[in-house]
């Protein structure tokens, strides 16, 4: 079956998995906005090491996708990850390093001889929950905002400031959708407690603070997507491949879409629905519902960024060095030979699954904290 | 089709890509063996149910985890640096190079992230089987991110598989199958992996040994010292046996870095191997100033050649050969390959050029002329060389090669001695009375950490200046950017690092210090 698909259905099979692959990772970083309330619902050391904890039975999930996600980007999308890691130097950096301090952070933060203290890699789980947050939304804004590069014949990319991809905060569209995951990451972080934590102080707090995350989170998200169904957007002409702005793109993209339409409708109404439960029900059980709703929406946006004729990377600087999946694919031979490899997701998936009720069959409370020997 | 780019941004660019892999390689070889090690371990509790097996497994594991979390820092900035500093690379190369990557992913990372969450957390949760899977899971994950970013490498010395598309300016996969079995990828991954197991035998045998001068946790550190010998042994004997593969390959794909290696300054037949050499500071090449003689060498007469073609009079080329040329023995000069090169550059700027100005005809031919298989083999295989303006800059830097080589082989050598006489006293039970072995065996930890970094700096310092052999520089390969941001990062990368590294120590030998804990026969004190 895979040795008949046409190279273009290769090349949309390939943004369908990079999509997936964005949404779950959106969704795993609820590890990030746990991080940054570490200290407003842990009150005591005891309460927050039960906190860190429960996030740190996950960090490397998030971070794995992270990385993955990067590595199909290169694999399917060469041109874009030489384009936009290449360009938007600093912006990646900074990324990357919030993520660097994060992966140590864990297993050194209470282990005896710490010369830089607990309190220095607690400072470096926030740090890397607000800027990787904030920074990978405002960076996937670029998306559907544009990036000030351009292509010679030769596909080598010159970005055209000097803040090397730092520029994108100056556009308030990338800054709402950055917003938007952070307030995101800590209300499905929030739910993850109420539904990994057994302890009667830490989930008094995450109630509270679920409705106090939850209306601002509200508000980036739909002052971002009601800009996006109303503004400009980069399409190509299938035939020429020459691009240029039409108005009402996302918009129209969503109508002629109705696949996504649906995926994004009903994604909205799973987080809602999620984060009622949590709020007006049973608390614990919403993250099933907001978590499924998170990838569908997130997919949903990707799939309006990448399809129906759209420049997935446009170049705000020069239109026709925009980025489309036609445009900026591996060969041929090397999507075929990946989607092969691709068979194997399903197969993740499930010992994922395995694995994560294999450990996750019981709350967390002080009880295992104290009994644990592997503890961060 | 690729500018001139200010040596110094390529130079930066090239330190902190070694600075961060040389970081991460101080961190990956431990976890590539003591993940086997643990398993080798647990495997045993678990078959036996004796308490002391499972204390060992979790005091091992313990350090593995320290050791691991400082590794995935400093890995991730590796994912993302093909992207960030070498775009031109990214492109150029893109169609072969991401899909190992994506793979390692796939395949590998996440096999490893999830069964350690198991491994860490799991002992009170699944059942011991469950759990022992688990460890051998993460095991064959590391392992296996090993194989994937090693093929990757591995197609950067012997570009495979692959052919050059004129449109879209940039190599092409063609064969899959041979990328990822290329006899290059092949050595180089259970080398590199067998340098990892060593390297972690090394390690428990010394942190054991101290142990054993201390009169501490002695059951454990006599069993810790029994799993890591013979796990040394078996390892050292694939690695000598790879090593020999490698270098193989390199005489064949890779002549520079082999004459480097060996400081061979001109061809012979039956050449003789140094085994070993002390290079003169002061005498060099008039041509070269890095073309040391030797002050001082003991030479096994014929011995190069056997090993590099399995034929005592060989001819084994030189690095004169190579710059030079040797009509006799068929060598083509440097100077004709950098013209083959730059007409292959000329003829792609001639159809990018008539592509753009509509000429269809023209166009036609050349593309016709320039996906030509006698064209590819001809003048587009030294593509490369098109952009080099001076030989010299063809040659890396011999002493640093010859040196790291032979050092590294030296002390892979004296680690599989130690194994054997650990294991030779262990068995006879009189270990303990050597303690300038067990001191030895704690002061050879470092020589370890040494040897693999060695390791990497004749792979890669040897292949200068190429990042694809022959056919792109390093100079054509970097990000346009200003060298002012690479130095920064440069040094944030290494302020962060360091300071990383001087807490992992820290907390490493503090864990060591403090020993393990005893667990009880059916249960966990």
């Amino acid at each position: 079956m895979i040795a008949a698909i046409t190279y273009s259905l290769l090349q949309e099979y390939w943004w369908i998995i990079i999509s997936l692959l964005g949404a779950l990772l959106v969704l795993l970083m609820f590890v990030q906005g746990g991080q940054t309330l570490i200290y407003q619902l842990g009150k005591t050391d005891q309460e927050r090491t039960i906190i860190i904890n429960a996030l740190g039975r996950k960090w490397e999930f998030t971070f794995t996708t992270l990385v993955t996600f990067g590595g199909a980007f290169f694999a399917s999308f060469p041109l874009f990850y030489a384009s936009s890691f290449g360009g938007a130097y600093w912006v990646w950096m900074a990324i990357l390093f919030s993520f660097i301090i994060q992966a140590v952070s864990y297993e050194f933060r209470s282990k005896p001889a710490n010369f830089l203290g607990a309190k220095t890699y607690e400072v470096f789980l926030f740090l890397n929950g607000l800027l990787g947050t904030i920074l990978i939304g405002t960076a996937v804004g670029t998306f559907f905002n544009g990036a000030q590069f351009s292509l010679n014949a030769y596909n080598q990319v010159t970005w055209q400031t000097s803040a090397r991809g730092l520029e994108a905060v100056l556009e308030i569209h990338n800054v709402l959708l950055g917003l938007t995951v952070f307030g995101l990451s800590r209300v499905l972080a929030l739910q993850y407690f109420n539904n990994t934590i057994d302890n009667e102080a830490i989930n008094g707090r995450t109630k509270k603070m679920l409705l106090f995350n939850v209306v601002p989170f509200l508000l980036f998200f739909l002052s971002f997507v009601v800009v996006l169904l109303l503004k400009r957007g980069f399409a190509y002409n299938p035939e020429t491949l020459v691009v240029s702005l039409e108005p009402y793109k996302y918009l129209h993209n969503l109508l002629q879409m109705p696949l996504v339409l649906v995926l994004f409708l009903a994604g909205v109404f799973a987080v809602l629905w999620g984060i009622g439960l949590d709020l007006f029900k049973t608390p614990g059980k919403g993250i099933w519902y907001s978590g499924a709703g998170t990838v569908l929406t997130v997919f949903a946006l990707f799939l309006l960024a990448g399809f129906n004729n759209t420049c997935f990377y446009p170049s705000a600087y020069d239109l026709q060095s925009s980025l489309h999946i036609r445009n900026s694919s591996s060969s041929e031979f090397t999507l075929r030979t990946m989607a092969w490899v691709s068979l194997l997701i399903p197969f993740v998936v499930a010992y994922i699954w395995i694995a994560w009720k294999a450990i996750n069959n019981k709350k967390i409370n002080q009880d295992e904290m104290d009994q644990e020997t592997h503890k961060y | 089709m690729f500018e001139s780019i200010d040596l110094s941004l390529v130079n930066w660019s090239r330190a902190q890509f070694a600075l961060t892999a040389m970081y991460h390689w101080l961190f990956v070889p431990l976890t590539l063996g003591t993940t086997f090690i643990i398993a080798i371990m647990e495997t045993i509790y678990v078959k036996t149910g004796k308490p002391e097996w499972k204390t060992m497994t979790k005091f091992w594991m313990n350090l593995f985890g320290i050791n691991f979390a400082i590794g995935v820092a400093t890995g991730i900035i590796l994912e993302f640096e093909f992207g960030t500093n070498w775009s031109n690379y990214s492109w150029f190369v893109g169609d072969i190079f991401g899909a190992p990557l994506a793979i390692e992913g796939i395949m590998a990372f996440f096999l490893e992230s999830t069964f350690i969450a198991v491994m860490f957390f799991g002992w009170n949760k699944v059942s011991k089987k469950f759990h022992l899977l688990s460890s051998w899971l993460v095991a064959i994950g590391a392992n296996l991110s090993a194989l994937w970013i090693l093929v990757a490498n591995a197609w950067m010395q012997n570009p495979v598989g692959t052919t050059f598309n004129p449109d879209t300016a940039r190599n092409e996969m063609t064969s899959f199958w041979e990328v990822l079995f290329s006899p290059v990828a092949i050595n180089k991954f259970l080398h590199t992996i067998n340098s990892g197991f060593v390297l972690s035998s090394v390690f428990v045998l010394g942190i054991s040994a101290w142990f054993l001068l201390r009169k501490r946790h002695v059951v454990v550190a006599r069993k810790s010292i029994l799993v890591a010998s013979i796990f040394g042994i078996i390892s050292s004997l694939s690695l000598i046996m790879t090593g020999d593969g490698s270098a193989r390959q390199v005489a064949a794909v890779q002549p520079m870095k082999f004459a480097a290696m060996e400081g061979l300054y001109n061809g012979q037949r039956g050449a003789g191997l140094v085994a070993i050499g002390v290079m003169s500071t002061s005498e060099s090449d008039p041509r070269n100033e890095n073309l040391k003689d030797f002050a001082m060498k003991i030479e096994i007469p014929n011995f190069l050649s056997y090993m590099a073609f399995l034929d005592w009079n060989a001819f084994v080329p030189g690095i004169h050969d190579i710059i030079d040329g040797n009509e006799e023995e068929g060598i083509m000069s440097a100077h004709e390959k950098i013209e083959r090169g730059k007409f292959a550059i000329e003829q792609l700027r001639l159809f990018k050029e008539a592509k753009k100005n509509g000429d269809t005809d023209n166009e036609t031919e050349l593309r016709d002329l320039l996906t030509n298989e006698n064209f590819q083999n001809e003048y587009f295989k030294y593509l490369g060389y098109g952009y080099i303006k001076d030989t010299n800059f063809l040659i890396p830097n011999v002493p640093l090669a010859f040196y790291s080589f032979h050092v590294m082989v030296m002390l892979g050598f004296m680690f599989l001695g130690m194994f054997v006489l650990a294991l030779w006293w262990l068995l006879r039970g009189t270990l303990e009375n050597f303690r300038w072995f067990l001191r030895l065996s704690v002061l050879t930890i470092p020589l370890a950490y040494l040897a693999t970094q060695l390791g990497w700096m004749v792979a890669e310092f040897g292949r200068q200046p190429w990042v694809v052999q022959d056919l792109m520089p390093t100079t054509t390969a970097v990000s346009n950017i200003s060298t002012a941001s690479v130095q920064i990062t440069f040094w944030l990368f290494a302020l962060i690092f360091t300071s990383l590294l001087i807490a992992e120590v820290g907390i490493m030998t503090k864990q060591i210090k403090i020993g393990p804990k005893t667990e009880e026969k059916g249960g966990q004190k």
